[in-house]
């Protein structure tokens, strides 16, 4: 296996259940706009296989859907080596997967972290049936889609 | 008089919501209760009116740990309701997606579900604490399950490339070989997986189940073969509801499944390992062998070595399937719909899988019925739960429920599959 050099961005969410999909969106977003070579990752089975997506990659973000019942569109940013997400922000109950925080945990009880893993959650409002986003939640994921790609320019200059 | 009762509310490591409950009299067993309470989905009401064509991408939604399953029941019962039979390079594409779900469905299981309740830990990231070896073991195992998915269906969650007569598109014989060097090391693993999986601590529990499972002249049972039991029981997938039947009960939104002439049964790896140890490559005989296990398997806690056993037949059934292939020059057989029923089993990771529809003309779907492998197993795992905890009452609460819960994952119950019935009766007083 070589050494690990890419970028990875995850979107994660259900683009047939509203703002559940904005991880998703925001990820196609990046895609479409990042100059650099990276990978766009979407429709990951379950928390486990979030760890097998940035096995090669030194650089990840991750980008969910938070239920914190904050102001839908609000937009939440963490350096995931460094700072602690709460628990509570990302809808991870499951009687059988792990959800995103204890993916991240997992990773780190197994020494498989990336060298650098940011992970962004955007509140959501409306969870109902159907395809598309919350005027406030599509304001908020263009915005953050904005950020990665100045993060990842500013970086590649930096070296 | 000496009574006591075991409550799980939430069962954990299982997928979908259940809970179980047992009454304890007089240190007899007076009932004991698996109890799924998630809403039914009713899979079989919305198919109806839908087109022959769209069964594999609508069932697939049932499960998201074996969708596959639902696509390969679904697609077989509609081809064989029009007369139509895929053969050749299309067989094996299908029995080599099989092979990936069972992989990634059997390392999810073995490794993040089913081991913990043998090593005392209460989830997969506590046990990999002390075994980050054994964990990472499962997971990149899973891993190869997940690709091999990817590369034949598409996705690895429910894959987008099955279709009714076969796929949309297939793979070079080159991208296939892309999976060989994995799968060598998964073979490896698997082997692994046998001999560690063989070392933990069983419970000493034997019982006399009537195994049911598909039986093949030739391989070891994926999408194909005749409904059997070491009953005697032979009968093809038409035949399958003269002999089974399901019923409604009070605790459970699931449908209890039942043999008519005699009841319980039990579907699954350690049904279709018994029935078919014959039909395994000498490589996985010679492994089970090795790790204690005899040509039959009733010890419900040894599941997890049987699931080993079946993770290194697909492991080796995967490698044996592309070096083989040759790219068809079609990707799939023409299927023209006409007025007909047509039914079939497949054996999901969890056990066969039964699906019957009425089409007409056109192809639209009349009726549909499914019956998945834990509805199936219902009435095995309470009579499990019951006889268990019967021989072991000397044991604390704490100890018991625990060993209750392991039962209870024994199955690997996909509880999430088996809530989609017809029919919901309301009863009021």
């Amino acid at each position: 296996m070589g050494e690990a050099t890419s970028t990875v961005v995850v979107g994660i969410g259900n683009d047939y259940r509203g703002d559940d999909g904005v991880g998703l969106h925001v990820a196609r977003l990046v895609g479409g706009m990042a100059c650099e070579d990276l990978k766009v990752v979407e429709g990951i089975a379950d928390g486990y296989s979030l760890l097998e997506t940035w096995t090669e990659s030194s650089s990840v973000f991750i980008i969910d859907c938070a239920v914190s019942g904050a102001t839908p569109g609000r937009t939440y940013r963490f350096d995931a080596l460094r700072e602690t997400i709460p628990g509570d922000l990302f809808d991870g109950r499951s009687t059988h997967a792990i959800s995103l925080v204890e993916a991240i945990g997992l990773a780190r009880t197994l020494g498989r972290l990336p060298r650098r893993l940011v992970v962004f959650g955007i509140e959501g409002a409306d969870f109902s049936s159907g395809l598309g986003l919350s005027p406030e939640v599509k304001r908020a994921a263009r915005a953050t889609a904005d950020g990665i790609v100045d993060e990842l320019q500013k970086t590649r200059m930096t070296g | 008089m000496k009574s006591r009762i075991i409550t799980v509310d939430y069962l954990a490591r299982v997928e979908g919501e259940g809970g179980l409950s047992i009454r304890i009299k007089d240190d007899k067993v007076v009932e004991a209760k698996l109890k799924i309470f998630e809403p039914p989905r009713f899979f079989e009401g919305f198919l109806r009116g839908r087109s022959f064509t769209e069964v594999p991408d609508i069932t697939a939604r049932i499960c998201g740990i074996c969708p596959v399953a639902y696509q390969m029941s679904s697609s077989h019962a509609m081809e064989t309701a029009c007369g139509v039979s895929v053969e050749g390079p299309l067989r094996d594409l299908r029995r080599l997606l099989y092979c990936g779900e069972w992989i990634e469905s059997h390392a999810l299981h073995i490794y993040m579900l089913h081991a913990p309740d043998f090593l005392g830990y209460q989830d997969a990231v506590q046990l990999a604490q002390d075994h980050p070896d054994v964990v990472n073991r499962g997971l990149q195992l899973k891993k190869v399950g997940n690709d091999i998915i990817t590369l034949v269906g598409g996705r690895e969650i429910h894959p987008i490339n099955p279709r009714v007569g076969g796929f949309y598109k297939v793979p070079a014989k080159k991208e296939l070989d892309t999976l060989t060097e994995r799968l060598k090391w998964a073979t490896e693993a698997a082997l692994e997986t046998i001999r560690w999986s063989a070392t933990l601590p069983f419970p000493d529990y034997e019982q006399d189940y009537e195994f049911v499972a598909l039986r093949h002249p030739d391989e070891y049972p994926l999408n194909d073969g005749r409904v059997v039991s070491n009953r005697g029981l032979d009968i093809s997938a038409e035949e399958f509801l003269d002999h089974f039947e399901e019923e409604q009960v009070k605790h459970s939104t699931s449908l209890h499944a039942r043999i008519k002439e005699r009841g319980e049964y039990l579907v699954g790896p350690m049904a279709r390992y018994s029935l078919n140890f014959d039909k395994l490559p000498a490589a996985a005989q010679e492994a089970a062998g090795e790790a204690g296990l005899g040509r039959v398997c009733t010890n419900p806690f040894k599941s997890i070595i049987v699931r080993g056993v079946e993770t290194l037949f697909a492991c080796l059934e995967a490698q044996r399937i592309i070096e083989a292939y040759q790219a068809p020059e079609s990707p799939c057989v023409e299927v023209k719909p006409r007025a007909a029923t047509g039914h079939w089993c497949t054996e999901a990771p969890r056990g066969l899988l039964y699906h019957r529809y009425q089409i007409d003309d056109n192809g639209d779907i009349k009726d549909a019925r499914i019956i998945p492998p834990t509805s199936q197993n219902q009435k095995a795992i309470e009579n499990d739960l019951s006889h268990f905890v019967g021989d072991n009452l000397h044991l604390s609460q704490d100890d018991l429920t625990w060993r209750c819960e392991q039962m209870v994952r024994n199955y690997d119950p996909c509880i999430s599959c088996s809530c989609h019935f017809l029919k919901l009766d309301i009863e009021r007083e």
